[in-house]
């Protein structure tokens, strides 16, 4: 009993130790995600089946801007669109971009930080290609 | 010695809580539109009735400066264009009752500058014979001590107003709401 009891209290310090440090970052982290790359990319990518790339954008800023984006950025040759949203006191910073597949498809990759976290869910991005679907009246294709 | 097993056993269980949570702080769902993005449009767009895209952006450029931003950046070819604004958020009632309840060192904490962030997309209607313009604006608000007190999209419907009202003219033209 009293051995168990020790080995209760080691545990209880190893884990406060590890809530502490949960959130920690390094330098390491920098250019580091959680999720594998080539899963992140389907999560944040979607292929749609035009060659619009001035209207494509011009519907991802309008998109973005029904989300209560507040545009900062866009560029045409790069086809990318960076927004700021405030969720009370978190900034939400997405940036998205618009680049050709082949001879008559479009790519649009979204990418979105959360304060200080990258979002990875992938529930989060089908949101916002369900609503620019919507805008464009174009199937959003998922991309292997 | 049960008491000390029990608060060991709630100690451990918060603990194993706040290790496996630490980390997942993002919300989900910041990305479904809100049921009233409608009436955001509304507020937030006009039309007119020119397919002239450039002298709309070159107007709103102006009207812009009009009202003493200073432009960030731009895509023409996109039709965008962001602009910011430093101004006083200075509120002396705001300060005045802080100083009543709270005393000076209370008056750190209230508004003292704020920074508004305007940006504006042009882009052809869905017929393609009229310009819409729509206009966002947001602000940041600092407070005494330089700390960020609030951040927000600013709603009010006058502000927009004023805009296109200073757009109108410069184009002139009558804006006709969607």
């Amino acid at each position: 009993m009293r051995k168990l009891k020790n080995y209760c209290g080691i545990i209880l310090l190893l884990f406060s130790v590890m809530a502490l440090c949960g959130c920690a970052t390094s330098a390491v982290s920098a250019l580091g995600s959680n999720e594998s790359q080539v899963k992140l990319r389907s999560i944040q990518t979607r292929a749609f089946d035009t060659t619009d790339k001035k209207k494509m954008m011009q519907t991802v800023i309008s998109t973005m801007q029904d989300l209560d984006f507040v545009i900062d950025k866009a560029d045409l040759m790069l086809g990318s669109v960076t927004g700021t949203k405030f969720l009370g006191y978190a900034v939400v910073t997405m940036t998205v971009i618009v680049r050709p597949r082949g001879e008559n498809q479009l790519l649009v990759r979204a990418n979105a930080q959360y304060g200080v976290n990258s979002v990875e869910d992938p529930a989060t991005y089908q949101d916002f290609f369900t609503a620019l679907e919507k805008a464009i009246f174009l199937t959003a294709q998922q991309v292997d | 010695m049960t008491i000390y097993n029990r608060f060991l056993k709630l100690f451990f269980a918060i603990f194993l809580c706040l290790g496996i949570s630490s980390c997942a702080s993002v919300p989900k769902g910041f990305l479904v539109p809100s049921k009233d993005y409608l009436e955001k449009r509304q507020l937030q767009m006009r039309q007119y009735d020119t397919t002239d895209q450039e002298k709309i952006i070159t107007s709103v450029a102006g009207v812009l400066q009009d009202l003493g931003f200073t432009l960030d950046a731009s895509e023409t070819q996109v039709g965008f264009v962001a602009a910011s604004k430093k101004a006083d958020a200075t509120n002396v009632g705001q300060v005045f009752i802080v100083a009543l309840l709270g005393g000076a060192n209370a008056v750190g904490n209230c508004d003292s500058s704020q920074v508004i962030k305007a940006s504006v997309i042009i882009k052809p209607s869905l017929d393609s014979k009229k310009t819409v313009v729509r206009v966002t604006f947001q602000r940041v608000v600092w407070n005494m001590r330089g700390q960020i007190n609030r951040l927000e999209t600013l709603k009010d419907p006058a502000l927009y107003q004023k805009f296109y009202d200073s757009l109108s003219k410069a184009i002139f033209l009558e804006a006709q709401e969607i």
